[in-house]
């Protein structure tokens, strides 16, 4: 495998960036920004080891640095986003915009955390790789970030899913 | 029973537990009604986050991140371009001593020059973004004393990127970015002519790369840049210019 195949993962670190920063400009910066490090640092890359989850650690490092320098986001904390802006009327459908604008009410670690495990379909092991933290901090961002979309999206049925028997 | 852990009702949602654990949980839960529940809407919140992210899957990469090498490869493609454009420009100035309808065709050249050190950006392609693009509309026109308007080029699917101030032979230069779904970008050029106000057909010009459609019109020139073919390109030069002048 050489650099190139990095090209073929553009698709997924595109649908990545746009759900830690949102907006479509800034989140193809911030795919740039990760295809230009990997670039340079593929000698860093392990033959064999995955090269998606590789790259989503790097992704990971150029959002943090990048919103530790605030330069895509001011966070907002959460008691701005009170619940009851976002959740829909009765009988009403949850917008997605709706969705996407309670996902940013998370912080950035739990938003990272809750994307790679329902989006990406990483098990919490490989969640723990990328973001390098242990699995017990996967599962408590996880669990946190869960209750939280929970309360916000008010138990609104948006697509309807049978899970328990 | 013995009681569940919070990983292992995760883990249940998430579909990584074997057949046995999996009943196991759903004996749990079956006796546990507020977990269920629970443990429904985050099932939910998967399917949510995966309908509203799973569309970018099937964007079209734009061209720009497809080309991405290396950082240095940028400012390579934008120095080459330059001095591709440079040769030219070099022979057009001592053409202007001669000709008397050279500034157009000058225009035309600082048009593209713009076009070439802007549009590969992907940073900072422009000032303002065109979320406000209010604020740019009423900052440029400001600059330049006039009244501006972004052309609308939704229609023929380039969408407003933003703008940025330039600094031109003439004075300060409004520069707009348009780009499509596949990250081709277009610019719009626009700067104050020395001299009577004049207007004047449209003209092309094929700077290297980059096509050229421009025209002055009373006291300023447009010029409207993209590495396009010719006629595509006068299709949206030809909308820029029906709603410039209503």
């Amino acid at each position: 495998m050489d650099r190139s195949s990095i090209t073929e993962h553009i698709p997924r670190l595109r649908r990545y960036a746009r759900a830690l920063v949102g907006d479509r400009y800034v989140a193809d910066d911030l795919v740039q920004d990760t295809l230009e490090r990997a670039w340079n640092k593929f000698y860093l890359w392990r033959p064999g080891s995955d090269l998606r989850a590789w790259l989503f650690t790097i992704m990971h490092n150029v959002f943090i640095n990048q919103a530790r320098r605030r330069r895509y986001e001011i966070e907002q904390s959460m008691e701005e986003v009170p619940a009851v802006a976002v959740r829909a009327t009765q009988g009403e459908q949850l917008e997605l915009q709706d969705v996407d604008r309670v996902l940013r009410s998370l912080s950035p670690e739990q938003r990272e955390v809750v994307f790679l495990v329902a989006v990406e379909q990483l098990t919490y092991e490989e969640v723990g790789r990328a973001l390098d933290i242990p699995i017990g901090t996967v599962m408590s961002r996880l669990s946190r970030a869960r209750e939280r979309l929970r309360q916000l999206l008010g138990g609104q049925t948006v697509v309807p899913l049978k899970v328990v028997k | 029973m013995r009681p569940v852990t919070e990983a292992e009702l995760h883990a249940y949602v998430d579909g990584a537990l074997s057949e046995g654990a999996r009943a196991e949980i759903e004996a749990w839960l079956a006796s546990h009604p507020e977990d269920a529940e629970r443990l429904r809407a985050y099932a939910e919140q998967n399917a949510i986050l995966r309908s509203l992210y799973n569309p970018v899957l099937d964007e079209p990469v734009p061209a720009v991140l497809l080309a991405v090498r290396s950082p240095a490869w940028r400012s390579y493609a934008a120095v080459a371009a330059i001095f591709a454009l440079g040769l030219g420009l070099g022979w057009t100035a001592r053409g202007m001593l001669i000709t008397p309808q050279t500034v157009p065709v000058s225009l035309a050249r600082q048009a593209a020059t713009a076009h070439v050190v802007y549009s590969p950006e992907v940073r900072h392609p422009v000032e303002v973004n065109a979320d406000e693009e209010e604020h740019l509309v009423r900052w440029l026109s400001r600059r330049l004393g006039t009244t501006l308007k972004a052309p609308k080029l939704a229609p023929l699917g380039y969408e407003l990127v933003g703008g940025r101030l330039l600094s031109g032979p003439q004075g300060p230069v409004a520069h707009f970015m348009y780009q499509d779904a596949r990250g081709q970008r277009l610019t719009l050029y626009v700067s104050r002519q020395r001299g009577e106000p004049r207007d004047t057909a449209f003209r092309f010009s094929q700077e290297d790369r980059v096509s050229v459609f421009y025209w002055v019109d009373g006291n300023f020139g447009y010029a409207l840049s993209g590495e396009v073919r010719k006629e595509q390109l006068l299709k949206v030069a030809d909308v820029v210019y029906k709603q410039l002048n209503p």
